[in-house]
């Protein structure tokens, strides 16, 4: 039987249960030293003077860092860093080159000493003025000075502008609607951590809290000078990333603490500094309007986003599900972006789908009560089984499919379209739907795999885990390319000097190393097959290799088993202790966000199967339902139960899968009843700055969540046919949420999240 | 001077592992006392950690770091001698007054399955086990915990052998990146004495009567295990673990595929 698909349990499971696997904070080094940052308290101004000179004679002090005496980096260079890979800087800012202050929070110094405990003592007493000017820190304030922009990620930002008003006025039924989302935090449990290693001045390891240990190879090369194989990056295991761990400044800042105090030095964030340091989902504004004719049929769709940016070109790009769902003569999706005095907004779990599926979902929800359709029957009315703006066919769609087996599943046939129907005690129930989508990327990667002649087989890429099952399910895939049990497989992931993958994100990961891991152990298997050919020895000697299969260690003569070789006997015949293969795949789409460098021969995989954006549109579909319970009298919101269907292709481990599912779900309720960060309106510094005042889902906010795929491989995408997983679960969550408090209580909450004192406004 | 017991920092099965190897060595030694790294250094020197690591469980000895000084690198500011059983083996050492419990075990003894989640006690990834009772760490100061017990997620398997709750948090897929798992494991072996011991909780119907054994229930469960934070959303799994340890039977994992469709 197929080893990939099957629910087995994590082959890192052991380690990471029993305390032994190792993130980056706990790869201490024999004399380390202990690296504490130092904070803006402005938003914007210049630093007048620092106190520097008093706290070097701190207990414990080695050093104090600051503008004033910071190792010089290469200044940013946006065409020299893309050439070099190192285009994805968190923020455009290498940290300490200047005494400009660009938001609250920003690194302005930072403390090496001998412990923990001194260096965090003396960034305490670090005495910093500052020159403050009026700073930018408020969306509303500011959106009369933003601007349009044109491009976003290579795509075209401002899509029919201004073309849908006339439609949307004309059309019979419409919707239009502001809906607005706060500023999310990523908050993975491990806080992003570095220790830095420095061997002489011209090679360092960097053990790392990262999503991409090649990216953050590639950008601190870029910045310290180095050829890139001299830096090597190290994250074995990484506690969490959601979009937060790409490369942000204290990973340069500790590389420079080191340099200065010359010894190795571990920095740690803190999880105040997980607010300001490592991004953030912006806040969006968001006006949808949904026009019909009279019998429901979509005329018109209008997505307007109003957010902002700080230091980098990136912004939450909240329409991006607008223009991939749902069959309509005219969309119009534009952006307004302004500029804020705050810490930079990045990526974070499904950026874009997440504010835009509520924002889209609850919007069709209003047009459906309007027309007193129900609302999975009008999605599907509105179904397209093609790209709407670029015209392809989706590679694999099975999106209504996931709205009938979710409402079967969910027992959506009870509800009724008029709200307040239902009842437990004092609570009023609703059910609520909403589509889920997410694109399916994919992006170049190289796989090496490597077997001895006990039978180990090791799989190796600089691909990471974080979380993800990433270890598991190249050791499934690999044990079915090879005809070896799992058990056999070791894999090898997590460090930048193996072959390059792309980064955990973007949902990738899986539909861009699997083809590459495929490939290589293909390659294996025809060297094994030409070794044992061609030795007399061997019972396979002389024949072709096309008659040759394979599986339990062995070849054999297809439809003849007793003519067969073991993968050992012909190891130890030819006297080779080991036999490796390397295999890149470069889909059709281009290389991605991989570093460029392919270490091994491309192969040949025919363009229908290779993910050719010219051909197909790829994206993964689902269906969210979700039951909730209101308090009436208290404006509390429970959710009791979620089904979620999705269409994501081949399902590589039901059960690594399903957690993932799972976890974007909850996600999906934090956004939906808790999460947000508030701001100070005179200072612009996050007010919310612990996990105390930004609330995450604990145990007992999650109910039980119904999960089902529907598995049908993705032809198209790779000759694997999985897509990513890891961000579609959380998509159209919040909106399936808020559509199910419309149909317990009638009231219509359109600005996240749904806490109480929001019931009782509305 | 202070007194040191011999076999200070060696577990039962370091300590026979010792006695099987070298039945002659033993008076000498006893005499003489040896602390773990003097033990692991004579393994390895001795050609013998092979066998050694054989015969007690890679795992427990792996788990266990060798501590690098004795002595602290550095001058310590306002230190204060400490003495507590970490995972059975006494730890003396001269700590900052500042130092958390969770820090001292990571920064200072090497046991760094113990995770900074927050260092605020907001999250529950520094879940230790004091005394029986689950205890936030990095809320602990070293300095308090003086002749205490400390029971980290390094101390919870026996050899080879896992916890029982390690091995249902596997079946379960009770995690994901793994960095909240040892503080959610800690709390759920602590979880199963407070049930044992009647403890009330939030969603107890009647805390008024107190139980002999409280019963867990998901909603429970779900209570109790509140303070220990998973951002990759393990917590159905997790609860699924949890009742199966402490139901004693096999609860079933819930994963399939839309009907029809495979």
């Amino acid at each position: 039987m197929s080893e990939t698909g099957k629910p087995i349990s994590r082959i890192d499971g052991r380690m990471k249960v029993s305390g032994k696997a190792t993130y980056a904070a706990e790869f201490n080094q024999p004399n380390m030293a202990y690296a504490f940052p130092v904070r803006a308290s402005i938003a914007k101004g210049k630093i007048a003077s620092i106190n520097d000179d008093i706290i070097r004679k701190e207990a414990g002090v080695i050093a104090v860092i600051s503008y004033k005496n910071a190792y010089k980096l290469k200044p940013l260079d946006m065409q020299a860093q893309m050439k070099a890979g190192a285009g994805f800087l968190g923020e455009n800012l290498p940290p300490l080159q200047d005494n400009t202050v660009h938001y609250p929070g920003q690194f302005v110094a930072v403390i090496v000493a001998e412990t923990y405990e001194q260096a965090r003592a003396a960034a305490y007493k670090l005495q910093v003025k500052y020159i403050a000017d009026k700073a930018a820190v408020d969306l509303k304030t500011e959106l009369p000075k933003s601007t349009k922009p044109k491009m976003f990620m290579g795509e075209e930002a401002q899509v029919n502008e201004g073309k849908a008003a006339g439609p949307l006025a004309a059309s019979a039924k419409k919707v239009d609607h502001t809906y607005s989302t706060p500023v999310e935090h990523h908050h993975p449990m491990e806080p992003h951590a570095t220790v830095a290693v420095w061997e002489g001045t011209d090679k360092l390891t960097l053990y790392d809290a990262t999503q991409g240990v090649g990216l953050t190879s590639a950008i601190a090369a870029y910045f310290f000078g180095l050829k890139q194989e001299n830096v090597r990056v190290m994250a074995p295991f990484v506690g969490g990333g959601f979009g937060s761990k790409g490369l942000w400044l204290h990973t340069l800042l500790v590389a420079m603490a080191a340099k200065a105090a010359n010894r190795p030095v571990k920095l740690a964030l803190t999880r105040q500094m997980m607010q300001t340091n490592v991004g953030h989902r912006a806040a969006t504004i968001q006006r949808v309007g949904v026009g019909t004719d009279a019998g429901g049929q979509l005329n018109v769709l209008r997505h307007h986003t109003n957010t902002y940016n700080n230091l980098t070109q990136f912004f939450e790009p909240s329409g991006k599900q607008t223009l991939v769902l749902y069959k309509a003569r005219l969309r119009e999706v534009t952006y307004n972006v302004a500029h804020l005095d705050r810490s930079t907004p990045t990526f974070m779990r499904a950026p874009g789908e997440t504010p835009g599926t509520f924002a889209l979902e609850c919007a069709m929800d209003e047009m459906a009560y309007q027309l007193k359709m129900d609302p999975v029957e009008f999605r599907i009315k509105n179904h397209t089984t093609k790209d709407p703006v670029k015209g392809h066919d989706f590679s694999s769609e099975f999106l209504v499919d996931c709205y009938r087996t979710g409402a079967k599943r969910f027992g959506w046939a009870s509800r009724s379209i008029e709200p307040r129907q239902k009842r437990q005690g004092k609570y009023l129930v609703g059910y609520g739907m909403a589509t889920a989508t997410y694109p399916g990327g994919r992006s170049a990667a190289s796989v090496k795999v490597l077997m001895n002649n006990k039978g180990d087989v090791t799989v190796m890429t600089a691909s990471i885990d974080i979380g993800t099952g990433t270890y598991t399910v190249l050791a499934q895939t690999a044990a079915d390319a090879l005809g070896i049990p799992v058990e056999k497989i070791d894999v090898k992931i997590g460090d930048s000097s193996l072959p390059p993958a792309p980064l955990a994100g973007g949902s990738q990961t899986t539909a861009s190393i699997h083809p590459a891991a495929l490939d290589a152990c293909v390659l294996l298997r025809k060297e094994l097959i030409s070794m044992a050919i061609a030795d007399p020895g061997s019972k396979l000697n002389g024949s072709k290799p096309d008659d040759i299969d394979f599986a339990n260690g062995k070849l054999f003569v297809k439809g003849n088993k007793d003519k067969s070789d073991t993968y050992l006997d012909i190891l130890n015949r030819a006297k080779r202790n080991e036999i490796e293969a390397c295999a890149t795949t470069l889909p059709v789409s281009g290389a991605g966000l991989t570093v460029p460098s392919a270490l091994c021969t491309p192969s040949q995989t025919p363009a229908e199967q290779n993910s050719d954006i010219k051909q197909y549109a790829f994206h993964s579909f689902g269906a969210q339902f979700a039951e909730v319970w209101v308090d009436e009298d208290l404006g509390t919101i429970r959710v009791k139960r979620v089904t979620s269907v999705q269409d994501v292709g081949r399902i590589m481990n039901e059960k690594t899968a399903r957690s993932q599912i799972i976890g974007g779900v909850i996600f999906g309720i934090g956004a939906a009843l808790m999460e947000a960060t508030e701001y100070d309106k005179r200072w612009g510094n996050p007010v919310t700055r612990t996990l105390a005042d930004y609330h995450v889902p604990v145990h007992l906010d999650v109910p039980p969540i119904d999960v089902h795929f529907i598995g049908k491989p993705d032809p198209h995408i790779s000759p694997i046919g999985a897509r990513g997983i890891g961000e579609i679960g959380i998509t159209g969550v919040s909106a399936a949420i808020a559509n199910a408090v419309f149909n317990a209580t009638g009231k219509r909450l359109r600005d996240l999240p749904l806490t109480p004192e929001k019931f009782f406004e509305s | 001077m202070e007194e040191q017991p011999l076999f200070s920092d060696l577990s039962e099965a370091e300590r026979k592992a010792l006695e099987e190897l070298m039945p002659d060595e033993m008076g000498e030694i006893m005499s003489s006392g040896i602390k773990r790294r003097h033990f692991l250094k004579l393994f390895a020197v001795t050609g013998t950690s092979l066998l050694a690591a054989n015969l007690l469980g890679i795992e427990q000895l792996m788990a266990r770091s060798i501590p690098i000084e004795e002595q602290p690198p550095v001058l310590i500011e306002n230190g204060i001698n400490v003495s507590f059983q970490v995972n059975g083996s006494t730890q003396k050492l001269m700590v900052d007054s500042r130092m958390t419990l969770l820090d001292t075990l990571r920064e200072r003894l090497g046991l760094t399955g113990s995770k900074k989640g927050c260092d605020h006690g907001q999250c529950g990834a520094c879940t230790v086990i004091v005394d029986d009772k689950r205890v936030l760490s990095c809320l602990t100061l070293a300095a308090t915990c003086e002749d205490k017990k400390v029971t980290t997620i390094e101390g919870l398997a026996t050899g080879n052998e896992l916890h029982p709750m390690q091995t249902s948090f596997i079946k379960h897929d009770g995690f994901q990146c793994g960095y909240c798992t040892p503080g959610q494991i800690c709390s759920a072996v602590a979880l199963m004495g407070e049930a044992k011991n009647g403890d009330a909780s939030y969603v107890t119907a009647n805390v008024r009567e107190k139980k002999k054994a409280v019963e867990l229930s998901n909603e429970e469960i779900r209570e109790r295990m509140s303070g220990n934070i998973c951002r990759c959303g393990a917590y159905p799994n997790i609860v699924s673990a949890i009742r199966e340890v402490h139901g004693d039977k096999a609860v079933a994992q819930v994963w399939q595929f839309a009907e029809g469709t495979i």
